[in-house]
């Protein structure tokens, strides 16, 4: 039929172009980047199995405290957020929760080197010194040690958090959520001289980004844009994707309704066509 | 003064006063339309649908949108997208159907060109109708800037810094379109206007003059075969309905168009709730920051071929910079199909393109190298890309200057001199 085979040129030739400007210039625009890596193998992995009791300990003979507040263990922040910000240029987190959100691995390889770990070596070096220090350790096997901590701040973390509380502890320092009305802890101006720029607002990340987008630029931000100065953060899998749905949650509140009312735009539009299309060869028969 | 009797019911009481019944039959029951026609006939029905859905979501927009550029940004996507009841769906609506009237609107022009329906007294139609592809390329751009993303801000700086290419007045045109030395608030304002009344109000008028020019030629069919229309409505009024080459417009004619609209919603639906990336670019959503270029810049895709012939030209050739030759071609391309139905020579062969061998070459080479410069309109132009688009800018210009040599010898062939 002479109407098929036109119908068949129109959406072939609108597929083709659907595909070069979309899909295709996409993958031009955007090289695929390897998936991310929740193991963060860069870094290895320590065989010690850590002691949360001695941990407790060595955290405190660490000095981990002189920066980060532990809520969890009645232990305050010693700053307020201005002076942190003004101190360190970004206000260090509290710890309560670090042994759920951040990879086990990845937190033993922080404590140890910060720079390697948060990759911004391109920022950091000897003559500008990361505000976190290294740990050098306390005298005895370093590697011993530092499972000890990671063991501890484990055994204080909460089993479960809820996505927002995620993301306070993992982004809020840095990056404001103002659809949310969260803004960064760190002082902005102290930010900006940290940074070298105003961290981006979060709100409408889950519409500009992309899920896939935002689950590889979290994981590892120097893989999609090398030179950025924003750290790799180390949330584990679960943590990061409590982030992601938090973000969704913000910009894109709307995504349940949208798609419940798409299936009854959509089912009430075919009973339309049907009927239209009964109506058509009704008053069609006349005139053949 | 009209003889006014007491009326008999509500339709005569209206028809003394307005002669509603006449006008009913010039514009729906007596108002013919060739039988022999296809789906793509219906695409002018589509498009006035497309365009009802574009006013009426644009104004519930306007409620709530503030053409300030501290304030657009959140109007759109915290006030209109979260807070507002189904604001969401007004807007996807309004972004979706923009971009989805482009696709009507070029599958709406390729037949014209495809059935020969823009010569041998259509020219008017055809020449309206691309005077309304102008006002919609230019409502469209303007409301691409209101929600004042990246986008909308790196679009409006590139897009009217050409202007300053214009030789002589330039610099002075772009201060003046802007109404700053950048892209600023003014700019936005004024877009603001233009989007929400002077453009609309263009276009309205257009589209009337555009029905009103079908009236005098007729509307073209399947075969462009030429018949007496008055004759063939009295077979139709005689009761021979099979045997009559027309139909009416009311109910016979728009029949068929419902089903081809409600087909054509179903799609539309379905990208509005699932499937709207493609009209609503996602690097829009990151406000605008004019320190800040982003890494790619590229208009919708429905400008993209014009876009690329513009980008196409990326060497100066006999000491012409490559940007001056660049935007010569860009306005070449945005002239050249108001100038159609001057360009076929062969003005008395109203026959579609499948019986006219070297043009019938001719329309598919354009369609594929327009999809071409579409396609290649996005891609970063570097390396082999730079010399695709520069062959397809060359093709493209190349057709629109062989179009009437073609014709002309098509002409000539009819008349039996081409032996």
């Amino acid at each position: 039929m002479r109407e098929l085979k036109i119908l068949a040129v129109v959406v072939f030739f609108t597929a083709v172009m659907y595909w070069g400007v979309e899909p295709f210039a996409h993958s031009q625009m955007h090289p695929h980047v390897a998936p991310a890596d929740f193991a963060f193998k860069d870094l290895g992995a320590t065989e010690k199995k850590g002691d949360a009791a001695k941990g407790a300990e060595t955290f405190l003979s660490a000095g981990c405290i002189g920066c980060h507040g532990v809520a969890a263990a009645n232990m305050p922040a010693p700053m307020d957020n201005a002076s942190a910000s003004a101190s360190f240029g970004v206000t260090p987190p509290d710890l309560s929760t670090a042994g759920a959100i951040y990879d086990k691995n990845y937190l033993a390889a922080l404590i140890k080197d910060p720079t390697k770990a948060l990759k911004v070596e391109h920022k950091f070096n000897e003559t500008r010194p990361h505000p976190m220090i290294q740990f050098f350790g306390l005298g005895g096997d370093l590697d011993q040690e530092i499972a000890d901590i990671v063991a501890y701040l484990q055994s204080i973390a909460p089993a479960t958090l809820d996505d927002k509380k995620v993301y306070t502890d993992a982004c809020q320092r840095c990056h404001d959520m103002k659809y949310d009305k969260l803004m960064s802890t760190t002082d902005k101006t102290a930010l900006m001289a940290y940074m070298g720029t105003i961290p981006p607002d979060l709100s409408m990340m889950i519409r500009s980004r992309s899920k896939d987008y935002l689950t590889t630029f979290i994981n590892n931000p120097q893989k999609q844009l090398a030179g950025t100065s924003m750290p790799r953060v180390g949330l584990n899998e679960k943590a990061q994707n409590q982030v992601v749905a938090y973000m969704e949650k913000v910009g894109d509140r709307k995504k349940a309704e949208r798609e419940d009312l798409g299936y009854k735009l959509i089912g009430y539009m075919v009973l339309f066509t049907l009927l239209a299309y009964a109506w058509k060869v009704k008053i069609w028969k006349e005139v053949h | 003064m009209a003889e006014i009797r007491k009326a008999t019911g509500f339709i005569d009481w209206l028809d003394q006063r307005l002669a509603v019944k006449v006008l009913t039959k010039v514009l729906m029951t007596e108002y013919w339309i060739p039988k022999n026609i296809n789906f793509l006939w219906a695409m002018g029905v589509v498009l006035v649908v497309l365009f009802k859905i574009l006013i009426v979501s644009g104004i519930f927009l306007l409620m709530y949108y503030k053409p300030d550029i501290n304030l657009a940004f959140d109007s759109v996507n915290y006030t209109i997208m979260q807070e507002v009841e189904y604001g969401w769906l007004w807007r996807h609506m309004h972004g979706v159907a923009a971009s989805a009237i482009f696709l009507v609107i070029y599958i709406h022009m390729f037949t014209g060109i495809y059935y020969g329906s823009y010569k041998k007294g259509r020219e008017m139609i055809w020449l309206t109708g691309m005077a309304l592809f102008g006002m919609f390329s230019a409502e469209a751009f303007s409301g691409y800037m209101l929600p004042w993303g990246q986008m909308s801000y790196w679009a409006a700086q590139v897009i009217t810094n050409l202007f300053g290419g214009i030789p002589f007045i330039g610099e002075a045109l772009v201060v003046w379109i802007r109404g700053d030395f950048l892209v600023a608030d003014a700019t936005l304002t004024r877009f603001f206007m233009l989007h929400v009344l002077l453009l609309p109000l263009v276009i309205i008028l257009l589209i009337a003059i555009h029905f009103y020019s079908l009236r005098i030629p007729h509307v073209n069919n399947q075969e462009s075969e030429e018949f007496d229309f008055d004759v063939e409505a009295k077979k139709y009024l005689d009761g021979k309905k099979v045997e009559s080459k027309v139909v009416p417009f009311w109910p016979v004619f728009l029949s068929k168009d419902f089903f081809v609209v409600g087909v054509a919603l179903t799609i539309f639906f379905y990208l509005v709730c699932f499937h709207f990336d493609f009209a609503m670019d996602p690097i829009n959503f990151d406000p605008a920051n004019n320190m800040k270029t982003p890494a790619h810049i590229y208009p919708e895709w429905y400008f993209l071929w014009s876009y690329e012939v513009l980008r196409g030209f990326f060497f100066d050739i006999g000491g012409i910079a490559a940007m001056d030759i660049g935007l010569a071609a860009f306005g070449f391309a945005n002239v050249i199909f108001m100038l159609f139905p001057f360009l076929d020579r062969n003005t008395d062969n109203v026959a579609p393109a499948h019986k006219r061998p070297a043009f019938f070459v001719w329309f598919w080479v354009l369609l594929v190298d327009m999809i071409v410069l579409t396609v290649y309109g996005k891609l970063p132009p570097t390396g082999a890309n730079a010399w695709v688009g520069f062959g397809a800018t060359i093709i493209f210009i190349t057709l629109f200057i062989v179009l009437p040599i073609i014709t002309k010898m098509e002409a000539k062939c009819n008349n039996g001199g081409c032996k």
